[in-house]
């Protein structure tokens, strides 16, 4: 029942990002989106990937969208009195999107459809009392930094490659910027300078 | 997976302005890391959550740079309507 009452506004709220007007409803929905997955990743007992996807989602994502909207001026939006126009093809990709999915969601795996099997065939081992239980993080850390270390680093690359991508696309060269011209900084000598202040305070440097 | 076609269908049906185009980019990437974790955990296999905390890296990463192009395209351009934007040169 809690699955159910978490999920529906998360189906819901993705439904209505599109339909907002107001441009800040448009990203309170999306926040609504990454809480009710949290809590269903909680649910699922991975509590590391709850964590990890809200505090990435939405404490770094939905708060930069929401500086930007704060930031542009953008007026309540009339709805596009041409969306019929797109629905035709949206609508055939997200049929063939729907297909597709019956074909991975096979009723063994994942039953999907009410099926009238009998359940108690399916056999499951419970591992609890064999083998010593892992918390999330350790499962996670037992491969990535062991086996997958190269994913590790690679990923910190590319955090790394977007601070200074961000950094350089947005510095403005017109706008007053305090710089320091590092050649010039070099070049003062330092003891000259500061010995002629000291040594003629009255008289000029 | 259905919140992944929600986002598809975002990016289809919202032609207003960039910056509402790419908020269901956002959704749709949390909605394909949950989908990993949640074949991850019924299929018994570790390789869908580690590859999953790596999904919200790269949704960060993007997210922002895609932010600050957003950012400045509309300082070079004045609008942020999308049909305004149609010829690279600028």
């Amino acid at each position: 029942m809690i699955l159910s009452v978490l999920s529906s506004p998360a189906l819901v709220s993705g439904l209505m990002v599109v339909r907002a007007k107001n441009p800040v409803h448009s990203i309170l929905f999306p926040i609504l989106v990454f809480c009710d997955t949290s809590g269903l990743l909680i649910l699922l007992g991975l509590d590391f990937s709850a964590m990890i996807s809200a505090v990435v989602h939405i404490g770094a994502i939905a708060i930069s969208f929401l500086f930007i909207v704060m930031m542009f001026n953008i007026q309540i939006a009339e709805i596009h009195e041409e969306v019929l126009r797109y629905l035709p093809v949206s609508g055939i990709v997200g049929l063939i999107f729907w297909w597709e999915m019956f074909f991975i969601l096979d009723n063994e795996t994942i039953p999907l459809l009410p099926t009238h099997r009998n359940m108690t065939s399916l056999r499951y081992t419970v591992y609890a009392g064999k083998v010593r239980s892992w918390t999330n993080l350790e499962t996670l850390g037992n491969l990535l930094y062991t086996y997958y270390s190269v994913w590790f680093l690679v990923s910190s690359l590319i955090l790394l490659v977007a601070i200074i991508g961000a950094i350089v696309l947005t510095t403005h060269r017109t706008t007053k910027m305090k710089r320091q011209d590092v050649c010039r900084r070099n070049a003062l000598d330092s003891r000259r300078n500061i010995m002629n202040k000291t040594i003629s305070p009255f008289g000029h440097s | 997976m259905i919140i992944s076609i929600l986002g598809i269908r975002g990016i289809l049906l919202n032609r207003r302005n960039i910056l509402i185009m790419s908020m269901p980019i956002e959704s749709m990437l949390l909605a394909v890391n949950l989908n990993f974790l949640v074949f991850s955990v019924s299929l018994d296999d570790m390789m869908g959550q580690s590859f999953a905390s790596l999904v919200p890296t790269v949704a960060a990463a993007e997210s922002a740079i895609g932010l600050a192009i957003f950012v400045i395209t509309s300082r070079v351009r004045g609008t942020i309507v999308v049909e305004s934007i149609n010829s690279i040169q600028g």
